[in-house]
């Protein structure tokens, strides 16, 4: 997020590749020979999973913008953020069948229910992130960078064990409201409204916050504050108010998420967000931890990889090893290029 | 932060002026101004209140809070006629109406405090070892402690002991080096599965006893093909397999794990701080998944781990038959088969040699630890621990140091996790999750980081709640709490990766240096130390 300090020169901006660069390079290139067989295999099914992809990545990316958001400002990996995604969830199900009975068929009547309950559920996750960041980690500003990762694990697991005590340790069913039906239907490959409703959801809430962070007032105080709190803060930015505004940004990002996965995937379950945490913190790290397009971008990719993985036929490791792909992506991405694929080399924006 | 004369950012103590920012320094600083005699009063009233109030929840926690209190008073009196008096009444009052056992307790507690600073520092470790080891004699006979139940039983001690060595093993990385693991775990795994290959049926194979014929038009039975014993103990004859003696494999099982984390670290340790922590969590995530998936790896039919199943059964331990008979069985010549004889009273289950054995496992692990922390070693990683940038810059070595790091903290979490799967008889794959590397890294938190003792103490007893605690203190809840009619029905253990979360919570906020804290640990955590960078300044220099 930081300038850069020195102008990039000829020599600094094209460097000599190092073997990992062109290791890394020839594997990529392999993957792509790969799809591009799987793709000549089978189209229509390379087509279908390519499309559940891009929704996973759509939902991937609401909850990966809540980690850039706060590693942006914070320089923290909030553990407990996948865990507000899944409360998301679970108050989608109490706000909307509870409240608004909400249910499987009622037609134009869904709606505004499911905005309303999506409004809801942003809302109460985005204070339940601040409220987190107030008690768990502004008492601890100033100390160790490792001391606030470590309150973040513990609010991880006491949250989870909030929604076990709320709804549970089994599967809790969201309603069923969004369409089945065929958007297009094109040589064997469908697209059905449930899926494209998420993505539909998804892009403006991804511009609005887009807007907000870089054209904004509120989000000129956000960056400034990511780039140096002390300078900030005698510029006349209320800092801690700054970033309680970030946690409850990125906390509506993940009820927004919540939402949307509850009601698509139709269920939710304490210990889902962890798992979807930490393969969106992934996706975060993929695109450059800090940058917004990056985590759009990362998140996509991170769902295309996944969906692949696990609905291709053909030398394909399957569900099994998703966690381990995912995960060995995370791995290698850290140690090679732990900026990431857009963010900026500098040592503060890592 | 605060500028210190000195020079020093650590090791400087006191010197600042007291807080009276906050309502919990404003109260501290009141209750400071009060006279001692109000002191007095206010607190040992309070301790009768509150003791008369819990009496009526459950009597044995009231006399517990009035035995505290009278614990805390006793130990200011003035030490030659009347402490030593009042506690000889305590003791007394014990022996003849209350739990004898606890007077007992007591008297020992008190006399351990008799012994003068200088020679305690070897009275109070060797009285805790010699407890230790006569646990199993002692412990049914033990009182019932208020809200925990009975003692612990002897499993549940060998369960402790093992997940004590496992936190010191992380101590070692976390404490001394201050590099966050949260893939310990995967240490764990590594050692266990060493143990189970190497001395289980895993990979007997089948082949058909008559040559040149393959198993599946075999006319009898199979056989295994594969049968390799070195010093086993306890084998049914012909059982196929590798057998190596567990004793051996305790060894192979650290060195292998120590160089796993070797592996693990090279490419990973430059990392900063929290990156770090994330990669070694993928480790930790992707380790249990080849365990559960390695019955057919990649689809290639090598049956590995045995999938979700595990592998089962293990050897078990012992001595062997010519050590056995050498000394007229005091050594067992199997740990599973043993011990019919009786002594104090008690007659000896294989449990207890399990038991004895993890106690002399933990006693070197902790020596190790001990002579690391104060060797040039481990001053390295003191150094390293708070400032990276300056260690590097008076000749350590930070990546070969933080390395050794991680391969001494992976060897006894190797050893730890051979020990426990033999123990079991078994390794399952559901038994490696994070939660257990966050369960270890609690019992780091809440003990002291960097503090070999508080580690210990906060290990044992956490491992404790895991085994049994939460459930006899939730058992507790159920039957002694309720408003009127209404009774909760709390399942206590559901709760508890919540209750560890909280743990560490609370710890992070109030007291970060944890129950017994490193002095210098915890002038770090209270001041701060300076960030950490990106790279490191030996892997900057290399790719400029």
């Amino acid at each position: 997020m930081a300038a850069d300090a020195s102008a990039p020169t000829l020599a600094t901006r094209f460097k000599r590749p190092s073997v990992s660069t062109a290791l890394g390079l020839v594997f990529v290139a392999a993957l792509v020979v790969l799809l591009v067989k799987e793709a000549t295999v089978s189209p229509s099914q390379f087509a279908q999973t390519t499309l559940i992809g891009l929704t996973n990545g759509c939902v991937y990316a609401l909850i990966a913008l809540g980690y850039t958001l706060v590693y942006g400002i914070l320089e923290l990996i909030n553990f407990a953020h996948g865990d507000v995604f899944m409360l998301g969830g679970m108050f989608t199900i109490t706000f909307g069948t509870h409240f608004f009975g909400l249910h499987h068929g009622q037609g134009a009547a869904t709606i505004p229910i499911v905005f309303a309950t999506l409004l809801l559920a942003m809302l109460a996750c985005g204070a339940i992130n601040a409220t987190i960041e107030f008690v768990a980690y502004r008492p601890l500003r100033g100390a160790p960078r490792l001391a606030p990762l470590i309150t973040a694990i513990g609010v991880s697991f006491i949250i989870q064990d909030v929604g076990l005590a709320w709804k549970g340790p089994n599967y809790v069913t969201a309603p069923d409201v969004f369409p089945h039906s065929n958007v297009f239907s094109i040589g064997g490959v469908d697209y059905q409204w449930n899926h494209l409703i998420v993505v539909i959801i998804t892009i403006p809430v991804l511009l609005t916050l887009l807007w907000l962070v870089q054209q904004t007032r509120q989000g000129k105080a956000m960056r400034a504050t990511a780039q140096d709190k002390d300078a900030a803060a005698i510029m006349g930015i209320d800092v801690n108010r700054t970033i309680s505004f970030t946690f409850l940004i990125a906390g509506a990002l993940a009820g927004a998420a919540g939402t949307l996965y509850s009601l698509w995937a139709t269920t939710v379950r304490f210990d889902q967000g962890f798992q979807l945490g930490l393969i969106s913190f992934t996706a975060a790290v993929l695109g450059g931890i800090g940058n917004l397009p990056g985590a759009v971008l990362g998140a996509i990719t991170i769902g295309l990889i996944q969906s692949w993985n696990e609905g291709l036929p053909w030398h394909m490791p399957g569900s099994d090893w998703t966690q381990s792909i995912v995960f060995s992506i995370l791995i290698l991405i850290l140690v090679f290029r732990p900026e990431g694929l857009l963010g900026e080399k500098t040592p503060e924006g890592g | 932060m605060t500028e210190h004369p000195e020079g020093t950012h650590v090791g400087t103590q006191g010197g600042s002026p007291p807080e009276t920012i906050g309502l919990r320094n404003r109260i501290r600083a009141r209750w400071k101004e009060l006279p001692s005699e109000q002191r007095a009063a206010v607190s040992i009233g309070g301790a009768v209140a509150l003791a008369i109030l819990l009496f009526f929840v459950d009597h044995a926690l009231g006399y517990a809070v009035l035995t505290i209190s009278a614990i805390y008073w006793i130990n200011r009196l003035p030490p030659l006629p009347w402490r030593l008096a009042a506690q000889a009444v305590l003791v007394l009052v014990f022996l003849v109406f209350g739990p004898a056992s606890f007077g007992i307790l007591l008297a020992v507690a008190f006399g351990v405090f008799w012994v003068p600073q200088r020679q305690r520092i070897w009275v109070l470790p060797i009285v805790a070892v010699a407890a230790a080891v006569m646990y199993p004699f002692y412990q049914t006979k033990m009182f019932t402690i208020p809200v925990f139940g009975t003692w612990p039983d002897v499993a549940t001690g060998v369960v402790m002991l093992v997940f004590v060595m496992m936190a010191v093993g992380l101590n070692i990385v976390v404490g001394y080096a201050g590099l966050l693991d949260l893939g310990y775990v995967a240490f764990y795994a590594t050692g266990a599965y060493t143990a189970a290959w190497f001395a289980s049926q895993q990979f007997a194979g089948q082949k058909c006893p008559k040559p040149g014929v393959s198993v599946a038009n075999c006319p009898v039975a199979a056989i295994p093909k594969h049968n390799f014993d070195f010093g086993a103990v306890g084998l049914v004859p012909g059982v196929g397999g590798i057998h190596i003696s567990v004793w051996l494999l305790l060894v192979l099982a650290g060195v292998i794990t120590a160089f796993f984390g070797i592996v693990i670290g090279l490419p990973t340790l430059r990392l900063r701080g929290d990156y770090l922590a994330i990669v070694t969590l993928g480790f930790g995530e992707i380790l249990p998944q080849i365990a559960r998936n390695g019955d057919n790896l990649f689809g290639t039919g090598i049956n590995l781990t045995n999938g979700p199943n595990g592998i089962t059964p293990l050897d078990s331990m012992g001595f062997g038959n010519r050590l056995s008979d050498a000394t007229h069985g005091f050594l067992p010549s199997s740990f599973l088969t043993c011990c019919k004889a009786t002594r104090l009273g008690h007659q000896i289950q294989s449990t207890d040699v399990f038991f004895w054995v993890a106690i002399l496992l933990l006693l070197v692990t902790v020596f190790c630890s001990l002579r690391l922390q104060y060797s040039r070693l481990g001053r390295a990683w003191i150094a390293i621990r708070e400032d990276e940038t300056a260690a590097a810059a008076m000749g350590i070595p930070l990546m070969r140091t933080k390395t050794w790091a991680y391969a001494s903290g992976a060897f006894f979490g190797g050893v730890a996790g051979a020990y426990y799967a033999v123990f079991k008889s078994a390794t399952f794959p559901g038994d490696f999750f994070f939660n257990i590397s966050v369960f270890i890294l609690c019992m780091v938190i809440l003990g002291g980081m960097g503090n070999i003792w508080g580690v210990i103490v906060g290990a044992s007893f956490l491992a404790y709640l895991d085994r049994e605690g939460l459930a006899n203190t939730g058992a507790w809840i159920n039957s002694n709490v309720h408003v009127g009619h209404w009774h909760p029905n709390l399942e206590v253990p559901l709760y508890a990766s919540g209750i560890y979360g909280l743990i560490i919570l609370i710890v992070m906020l109030f007291r970060p240096e944890g129950l017994i804290p490193s002095r210098r640990r915890a002038a770090e955590l209270h001041e701060g130390v300076h960030d950490e960078p990106l790279y490191d300044a030996t892997h900057a220099g290399a790719e400029a």
